[in-house]
């Protein structure tokens, strides 16, 4: 018992004395976070969109495979990057294993699911709402669609707080792909299963407070969000 | 008078011919509609709860299509630009009055540099200057049923479909509402609107169309028809009965009177 209190005791000083080594971790885990859950918005809010508006033949096993791949096993994500990564891969000239770069791609097929099919689910229900009076002004769908995207932007943001907070957690992809080098790919869920298998709770606690911090702040923001869009729409 | 070379070509009348709309089911909602809208008119549609008025509104705005039949505007196809519907309950985007109505004229390509002159005119028209930089959905029913006139109006349309545009508001709003469809009216917009308001009908018509079951059983000028009605269900609506258990046609009144 008294470990885990000098571990957590260790933990917090970590946190407050802003050591470096942690704020290397944390704040290379919120890039590659950050840069996939962008990349991941600008592919799967469109492609949410089109699923929502337009009719095209497989629309159907589209909308199928988008919902199927929101809770894509990560390491099996991480297996087929780390593939088409490798040397005798198809993109293995780029050198991109275990880099950064590699986390990202691996988090971008995790993460353009979940904002796609949950923008999807937001602007067929825009759709559904304004369907009648945009059709009624002259708007096509494909014409409506940055109107709808623009309208169920709150509600879209959501989607994509979901899609940071899976990528924030991961840990199986990145760890296959990132290889979980010291200062080069050691993000935060890789650092604590290693230094948790090392003994070392210090660093892992410090590290999980931070990411519960993270995931506290981005469940907060959500509920924000939605707060303040019920209090317009009370208005 | 002669036209003006620039003005736009009438899209009106607007004719129904041999109309059908079958809904889920292949249930007919709107049967065997033969029906001639003229311009200048204002026409209310009145009937019971499920008559088809509001179906038949969105089949000649073009929203919906017809199952068979044709509809035809000044003896053409297709859906023309110079038309506008406003809803019972009007969708306003998520931006200010002003910006809804600009993206209506957006729409219709109007040109960026006359799109300001346009709404503040409109504006003006509906009694909506001070809530120009409003967001609009978060102005009240009236005042969002106005600013959906304003954005009609802005389209500067030959012809305006109204859904029950004041099934919603208070008295004095109403009154608002119908002083606006009076003078968009008055400037020659052809006006088309349903209602359930015996007296709106009598207050804003020239002339009735009574639907029943999917049936136009009367076109009629306002008063021939609030004073002899010539069909028995539309005199029974008139005087207030329920009609809601009544099938069939009523009794044909004279074809003459219906295209």
């Amino acid at each position: 018992m008294s470990e885990i209190t000098t571990a957590f005791g260790t933990a917090i000083s970590l946190i407050f004395s802003i050591n470096s080594e942690l704020a290397q971790i944390v704040g290379l885990s919120l890039y590659v976070s950050i840069c996939a859950v962008l990349i991941a918005t600008i592919l799967g809010v469109p492609l949410g969109a089109s699923v929502a508006l337009l009719r095209f033949p497989g629309r159907g096993p589209v909308q199928v495979i988008l919902n199927a791949l929101m809770g894509l096993p990560p390491v099996v994500v991480g297996l087929i990057v780390y593939l088409i990564l490798s040397r005798s891969g198809p993109l293995g000239v780029f050198g991109l294993l275990y880099t950064p770069t590699a986390m990202i791609i691996a988090q971008v097929i995790l993460v353009t699911p979940i904002i796609a099919a949950l923008s999807r689910q937001v602007i067929e229900d825009l759709w559904a709402e304004y369907a009648e009076q945009l059709t009624s002004l002259g708007a096509s769908p494909l014409r409506a669609m940055p109107t709808l995207i623009m309208d169920g932007r709150f509600r879209l943001f959501t989607a994509v707080l979901a899609g940071f907070g899976r990528a924030t957690a991961e840990v199986g992809a990145v760890m296959m792909v990132g290889g979980n080098i010291d200062h080069v790919t050691r993000v935060m869920t890789t650092t604590i299963a290693l230094e948790v298998s090392k003994g070392d709770l210090a660093l892992a606690l410090a590290l999980g407070i931070v990411l519960l911090s993270i995931s506290i702040t981005i469940g907060a923001l959500a509920q924000l969000i939605k707060d303040r869009r019920q209090m317009k729409g009370r208005a | 008078m002669t036209k003006s070379p620039t003005a736009p070509a009438s899209i009106l009348p607007l004719y129904l011919d041999n109309v059908w709309f079958r809904g889920r089911g292949n249930i007919p909602l709107i049967k065997d509609f033969n029906l001639s809208l003229s311009a200048g008119t204002r026409t209310m549609v009145i009937g019971p709860n499920g008559a088809g008025k509001s179906i038949l509104l969105r089949l000649c705005h073009g929203l919906l299509s017809p199952s068979e039949g044709q509809i035809l505007w000044s003896g053409s196809k297709g859906r023309p630009k110079a038309q506008a519907m406003v809803f019972q309950r009007p969708v306003m985007l998520r931006r200010s009055a002003r910006a809804n109505i600009d993206y209506a004229l957006s729409l219709h390509a109007v040109d960026k540099s006359k799109r300001g002159d346009i709404i503040e005119d409109v504006l003006t028209k509906t009694g909506l200057t001070r809530q120009a930089d409003a967001p609009a959905h978060v102005l009240s029913f009236g005042e969002q049923q106005r600013l959906a006139i304003a954005r009609a109006w802005a389209l500067n349309p030959q012809i305006v479909f109204l859904d029950e545009p004041t099934a919603s508001l208070d008295p004095s709003a109403t009154y608002q509402i119908e002083e606006l469809i009076q003078r968009l009216s008055d400037q020659g917009t052809k006006i088309v609107m349903t209602t359930h308001d015996l007296g709106q009908a009598k207050r804003l018509g020239d002339e009735v169309l009574f639907l029943h079951r999917g049936r136009l059983l009367e076109q009629a000028p306002v008063q021939q028809f609030f004073e002899q009605p010539e069909n028995d269900l539309a005199q029974a609506f008139v005087k207030g009965e329920l009609l809601w258990w009544k099938r069939g046609e009523g009794s044909r009144r004279d074809p003459k009177h219906v295209r």
